[in-house]
C-alpha cells in the first residue's frame, strides 16, 4: 500500500521503549524493541486499562506498568496465566520512518 | 573475427570473470585490462592477514605476470581509464591513448568513504582499501599511536593487524556496539572484550568532531565530548561507495551503483559491469561471494549464453585471530520470530538463532563457529527444523543434546576470582579446601571463612561445592532472580563485582542468561546493581526502569501522574506554597494532598504537562521529591530545639542537612529517614529505614524500621556525639546497603540477611571501612545527585508528548 501514514522518525521512540499516538478513539502505543522492530497496539491493558506504552519492553513483549501483566507485542495476547488480548495494528519502518497503516485508523473510527 | 574486450579494473570480480571466460572460450575476445593500481589481480580480502604479518603479498597474488602472458591478456596496470565515448565505442586512457572496443566491462570496485571532518585531508589520514594503505599501516612502528574510525569489519581488521605489530590502537565507533550491522549486542560485547584483551582500546558511541594536525600531518582526533586521542596515523574505515564516476560521466544509468540487469548488462547493451561497483535490484555488494556469482554470469553473457544473477543469503566472518564470529541472515526480532539463545561463559561462547515458521532465518555466533556452515546451510536451504528444535542450538553433532548447565557461570570463573568479598577468599582457596575434605558449606566456612561474614556469597560457595563435587553435593534450592537465570540476586551481584561486569550485555553473557535482553524483573535490578557498583563506567538505562523512575513521577491508576516537590525536612515557605498553588491551578490538578511524608502531593497530572509543571516548580526553587523512586524519599523531622520545650538538639536542621546530603541517591528499595528531637519521637524515627533520636549527649542512630506491610521498630546501630558523625555514619550505612542488598529489599530485610553485627563492623567499628564507604557514596553522588525534573524539562520534554496526534485525521 502506498498511503501509509508517516508518524515519526524511528529515533523518536527509544529502543526498548514506546510512545503514544493520539487518535480520536484513544491512544495507540508504538513500541520499538531492542532490535528495532516496531509494533502498534492499543495503549490499554486488558486487565485494567494500564497504559502499556509506559511498561518495560523486553524481547518482543511489554510488561504492563500497573500490575505486571506481560503482553506479546506481536499478537497482543496476554502471556502466562493471565488472559486477554489487545488490538494490534500494522506498523513498519521504511527509511528510518515509522509508518502506520491507514486502515488501522478506519477500523478504529468504525469501532 | 575476434572481438575486442576492454576491462576497467583488475580486481577480484573481473579477475574471476576472466578466468571463466578464458576457460570457456579462450579465443572469443582480445582482452585489454586496465587497472589504476600498479599491479594485477590479488586477493584483496587477504590484505588483513598481510597486515597482521601472517602472510606476504606474494602469497595473495591471484594472477601474476606469467598468467596474464600465458592467457594473452594485454595488461595496462597503473593506468586509469579517463573517458568513454559510447557513440564511437572507444575509451581514452590517462596518457591519451584511444582504444576501441566491442564490449566494455566495468569492474571499478568501490571507493572508501572519507567522512569530511575538518582535517580529513591531512597527511597520515588514510583509508583501508589497497596494498598502499596496508603498507602504510605496516610501516607504523611499535611505539606509534593509531586511531581507527569505524568499528566494522574493515576497521577491526585494521586495528587488530596494527595492534599485532605493537602499535597502540584505539577504535572509535559511533554506534553502541561493534559491527552492529552483522552482530547483536551480546556478540558485540564478546568481540569488544576479545579486542580489549589484545590491548586495543574500544570507544563506542563516540562521535568524531575534528582531526587535529601539526605541520600538515595528523596529530590527534578530537571527539565531540572534548576527548583528544593523540595519533600518528588515522585510519578511516567507515564504509565504501561504489566507484561510479566514470560510468556516470559516460551517461550510463547509475543509482547508488551502476545499474545492471540479471545478465550484468548496463543500460548500454555493449557495456557490462561486475563487482562492488554495481547496483542490482536495489542492492549493493561488499563481499566476494556474490561477486563471484556475478563473474560467472557476466562471462556467459559475454559469450552469448543465457545466465541470470540471483541474490543469495550472505554470511560474514571476521579475519582477526582469536575472534571467531559468524553472522548470517536476518537476526532482528520480528512478528512470529523466536530466539534460541545459548551462552557458555566459560568458553566465551554465544549463539543465537532466529526461527520463523520452523525455519532458521538468522544466526549470530561468537566463540565457537565450527558449526557455522551447517547453520548457514539451514538458512540457505530453508530446512524445516521442527524435529530438531530442542537440540538445534548445539549444532549437528549434538542431536542428542547437552542440556544447558546452570553451573556454567561459576564453573567458568578462574581460580583467582574473589568469591567472598568480606574475607577476600578466592575460588581456588575454596577448591583446595574442598579437595582437602571440606565437603559441605559449614566445613568450607570453618576452614576458609568464605561466606562466614555477610553471607551474601553463600550461593556462589555452594555452587563451587557443586562444581567440584558433582553429584555428591546437592545445592539447597536457591531462587533464581527470574526466569532468565538460575543465579540468585546475591550471586549476580557478586559476579558483577568480582568479574568487573560493567554492562547489561556483560552480565547476560558471563552469567549465562537464558534470554536475549532480560525481562521486567531482572532489568531494573541489574540497572541498579550496575549503577551502584560502577557509577563512573555504567550509564543508567531509563528503559530498564519502572515507569515511575523513567518519568520521575508516580503513575496513577488512570495513567496520569502525581507530582511531589521536595520540602527539605518538612519545612516550606509562603513562596513555595504560593508556587504550588499556582501550579495546581494552571495545570488543573484535581487533587492536592498533604502526604504522610511531610510534603504536598499534586495528583492527577497528565504526562504531557509534567515538564511544564516541573519547570514552574523549579522556577520557584523546588526540585523533585523522588516520591516515586527506589532512592531517598523524605527525611521527616520534628520541630526540635527551635520551638519545642523538650527538644535536645536541632532535629529540623539535622534533617534538612541529611536530606540535602542523601537526595538523588538510588538505593535497592526506597529509603526513608526521620530525626526526632527527643525520645518522645514525634517524627516517628524508630519506624523508618534509618532513624535518629536526639538525646542530651548526642544522637542515637538506629536502622531497619518499617511501617508498611511489615511494621518494625529500628535497632540501635550506634550513638555518636556530633552531627558530622551522624552524617558520616548514615552515608556509610546507606552505601553498604546500596552495595550489598538485593534489589527491592528494604534495610530491615537486608539486615536480617547480613546481620547487625556485620553492619556495625563495616560502619561503626572499622573506621577505615566507614571512610571508604563514605568516599564511594560521595563519588556516586557527584554523578547522580541532580534534579531529574530540571534535566527532563530541559532535554527530554518532547518524550512526554504524544508521538503524533491523529485525532484530526481520524475525524475526516
Ligand atoms: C503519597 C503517599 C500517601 C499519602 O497520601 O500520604 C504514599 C503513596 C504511595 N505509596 Fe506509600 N505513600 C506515602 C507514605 C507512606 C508511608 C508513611 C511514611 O513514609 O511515613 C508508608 C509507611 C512507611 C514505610 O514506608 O515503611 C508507606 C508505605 C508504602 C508501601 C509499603 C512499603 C513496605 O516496605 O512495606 C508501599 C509499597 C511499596 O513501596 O512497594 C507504598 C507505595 C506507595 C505508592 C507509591 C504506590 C504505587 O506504587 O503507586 C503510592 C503512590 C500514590 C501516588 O500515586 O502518588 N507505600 N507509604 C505518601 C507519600 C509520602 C511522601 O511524601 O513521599
Ligand atoms: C581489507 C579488506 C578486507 C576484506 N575482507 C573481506 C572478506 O573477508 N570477505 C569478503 O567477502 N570480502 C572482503 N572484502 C571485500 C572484497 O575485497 C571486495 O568485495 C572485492 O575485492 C571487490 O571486488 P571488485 O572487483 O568489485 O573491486 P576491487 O577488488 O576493488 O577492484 C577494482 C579495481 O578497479 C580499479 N579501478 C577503479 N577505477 C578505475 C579506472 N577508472 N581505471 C582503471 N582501473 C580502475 C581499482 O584500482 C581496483 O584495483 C575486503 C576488502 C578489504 C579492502
Ligand atoms: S495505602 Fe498507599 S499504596 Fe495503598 S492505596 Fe493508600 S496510597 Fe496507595
Ligand atoms: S492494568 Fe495492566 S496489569 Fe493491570
Amino acid at each position: 500500500m502506498s498511503d501509509w501514514i508517516d508518524i515519526a522518525a524511528l529515533e523518536d521512540v527509544p529502543q526498548r521503549g514506546a510512545r503514544v499516538v493520539k487518535t480520536q478513539l484513544g491512544c495507540v502505543a508504538v513500541f520499538r524493541t531492542g532490535t528495532d522492530q516496531v509494533y502498534a497496539l492499543d495503549n490499554a491493558c486488558p486487565h485494567k486499562k494500564g497504559p502499556l506504552a509506559e511498561g518495560i519492553v523486553h524481547g518482543s513483549s511489554v510488561t504492563c506498568p500497573l500490575h505486571n501483566w506481560v503482553i506479546s507485542l506481536e499478537t497482543g495476547m496476554v502471556q502466562g496465566n493471565d488472559e486477554g488480548q489487545v488490538a494490534t495494528y500494522p506498523a513498519q519502518v521504511v527509511d528510518g520512518r515509522i509508518l502506520l497503516d491507514p486502515a488501522f485508523l478506519r477500523a478504529r473510527s468504525a469501532a | 573475427m575476434t572481438q575486442k574486450l576492454i576491462i576497467i579494473g583488475a580486481g577480484m570480480a573481473t579477475g574471476r570473470a576472466l578466468e571463466h571466460l578464458l576457460e570457456a572460450d579462450p579465443g572469443a575476445y582480445d582482452v585489454t585490462l586496465f587497472n589504476a593500481e600498479p599491479r594485477g589481480n590479488y586477493n584483496r580480502i587477504m590484505l588483513s592477514p598481510v597486515l597482521a604479518g601472517d602472510k606476504s603479498y606474494d602469497e595473495i597474488v591471484i594472477h601474476d605476470a606469467d598468467w596474464y602472458e600465458a592467457n594473452g591478456v594485454t595488461c595496462r596496470f597503473g593506468e586509469r581509464i579517463a573517458k568513454i565515448d559510447r557513440d564511437a565505442r572507444t575509451v581514452t586512457a590517462e596518457n591519451g591513448d584511444v582504444l576501441s572496443y566491442d564490449k566494455l566491462l566495468f569492474g571499478t570496485g568501490s571507493n572508501p568513504f572519507m567522512i569530511p571532518l575538518p582535517g580529513h585531508d591531512l597527511k597520515g589520514v588514510i583509508a583501508y582499501r589497497d596494498l598502499e594503505d596496508t603498507e602504510t599501516m605496516m610501516g607504523m612502528g611499535p611505539d606509534s599511536k593509531v586511531v581507527v574510525i569505524g568499528g566494522g569489519l574493515l576497521g577491526l581488521e585494521a586495528a587488530a593487524g596494527m595492534a599485532a605489530r605493537g602499535a597502540d590502537v584505539t577504535v572509535v565507533h559511533i554506534m553502541g556496539h561493534l559491527m552492529e550491522r552483522q552482530l547483536d549486542e551480546a556478540a558485540g560485547y564478546l568481540l569488544r572484550k576479545a579486542l580489549t584483551d589484545k590491548g586495543i582500546t574500544v570507544r563506542c558511541q563516540a562521535n568524531s568532531k575534528e582531526i587535529l594536525g601539526e605541520d600538515g600531518h595528523v596529530k590527534a582526533l578530537l571527539l565531540d565530548d572534548g576527548t583528544e586521542l593523540p595519533c600518528d596515523l588515522l585510519v578511516m574505515a567507515v564504509g565504501i561507495r561504489p566507484n561510479t564516476a566514470l560510468a556516470a560521466e559516460a551517461g550510463i544509468a547509475v543509482g547508488r551503483g551502476i545499474h545492471v540487469d540479471d545478465h550484468m548488462v548496463t543500460s548500454d547493451a555493449d557495456i557490462l559491469a561486475v563487482g562492488e561497483c554495481v547496483e542490482h535490484d536495489g542492492a549493493l555488494f561488499g563481499l566476494v561471494a556474490p561477486l563471484y556469482d556475478q563473474a560467472k554470469v557476466v562471462a556467459k553473457t559475454l559469450l552469448g549464453e543465457q545466465a541470470a544473477f540471483a541474490q543469495k543469503e550472505l554470511s560474514t566472518k571476521l579475519k582477526v585471530t582469536g575472534c571467531d564470529l559468524f553472522s548470517a541472515g536476518d537476526f532482528a526480532e520480528g512478528e512470529g520470530r523466536e530466539d534460541i539463545v545459548f551462552r557458555d561463559p566459560g568458553r566465551g561462547v554465544y549463539r543465537r538463532l532466529v526461527i520463523e515458521d520452523n525455519k532458521v532465518i538468522g544466526a549470530v555466533m561468537y566463540g565457537d563457529t565450527a558449526d557455522s556452515n551447517w547453520f548457514f546451510g539451514l538458512i540457505r536451504d530453508k530446512t524445516d527444523i521442527a524435529d530438531m528444535r530442542d537440540t538445534l542450538i548445539f549444532g549437528p553433532a549434538y542431536q542428542g543434546g547437552t542440556p544447558l548447565d546452570p553451573l556454567a557461570a561459576v564453573a567458568a570463573l578462574p581460580r583467582d576470582a574473589e568469591i567472598c568479598g568480606c574475607n577476600g577468599i578466592c575460588k581456588g582457596t575454596i577448591e583446595d579446601a574442598i579437595a582437602a575434605g571440606a565437603t559441605d558449606l559449614g566445613a568450607v566456612r570453618a576452614v576458609t571463612k568464605a561466606s562466614a561474614s555477610c553471607g551474601t556469597c553463600t550461593g556462589l560457595v555452594e555452587q563451587v561445592l557443586a562444581v567440584s563435587l558433582g553429584d555428591d553435593f546437592v545445592i539447597p534450592a536457591a531462587q533464581g532472580m527470574c526466569g532468565c537465570t538460575d543465579l540468585s540476586h546475591e550471586d549476580v551481584r557478586r559476579m558483577i563485582k568480582l568479574q568487573g561486569l560493567k554492562s547489561m550485555d556483560a552480565v547476560w553473557q558471563e552469567c549465562a542468561w537464558k534470554t536475549r535482553d532480560g525481562c521486567a524483573v531482572c532489568r531494573p535490578a541489574l540497572n541498579f546493581y550496575l549503577l551502584a557498583d560502577w557509577p563512573l563506567d555504567y550509564t543508567d538505562d531509563p528503559q530498564s526502569r519502572f515507569i515511575n523512575e523513567r518519568k520521575h513521577a508516580n503513575i496513577q491508576k488512570d495513567g496520569t501522574f502525581s507530582v511531589v516537590p521536595r520540602m527539605w525536612g518538612g519545612i516550606t515557605t509562603p513562596d513555595e506554597l504560593r508556587a504550588i498553588a499556582d501550579a495546581a491551578e494552571k495545570y488543573k490538578v484535581p487533587t492536592v494532598k498533604v502526604t504522610g511524608g511531610q510534603r504536598i502531593d499534586l495528583l492527577g497530572v497528565k504526562s504531557e504537562d509534567l515538564p511544564g509543571i516541573w519547570s514552574d516548580l523549579n522556577n520557584a526553587g523546588m526540585v523533585s521529591g523522588h516520591a516515586y523512586s527506589k532512592g531517598l524519599r523524605t527525611v521527616k523531622t520534628c520541630v526540635g530545639t527551635d520551638h519545642c520545650r523538650f527538644g535536645t538538639q536541632d532535629s529540623t536542621g539535622l534533617g534538612i542537612k541529611l536530606e540535602k546530603t542523601l537526595w538523588g541517591s538510588w538505593t535497592p528499595h526506597k529509603l526513608k529517614l526521620a530525626v526526632s528531637g527527643c525520645p518522645r519521637n514525634c517524627a516517628e524515627a524508630t519506624c523508618k529505614d534509618i532513624g535518629v533520636v536526639c538525646v542530651d549527649s548526642g544522637y542515637q542512630i538506629s536502622i531497619g524500621g518499617a511501617a508498611g506491610m511489615d511494621v518494625r521498630e529500628t535497632e540501635l546501630l550506634c550513638q555518636v556525639p556530633t552531627e558530622d558523625e551522624v552524617i558520616d555514619v548514615i552515608k556509610a550505612v546507606t552505601q553498604a546497603y546500596r552495595e550489598n542488598a538485593k534489589y527491592l529489599d528494604r534495610i530491615y530485610k537486608w539486615m536480617g540477611k547480613v546481620g547487625m553485627d556485620w553492619i556495625k563492623e563495616q560502619v561503626v567499628e572499622n573506621l577505615e571501612s566507614r571512610a571508604a564507604l563514605v568516599a564511594r557514596f560521595d563519588l556516586s553522588q557527584t554523578i547522580y545527585r541532580k534534579d531529574p525534573w530540571a534535566e527532563h524539562a530541559a532535554k527530554k520534554s518532547e518524550r512526554y508528548q504524544p508521538l503524533a496526534n491523529l485525532t484530526l485525521e481520524a475525524a475526516e
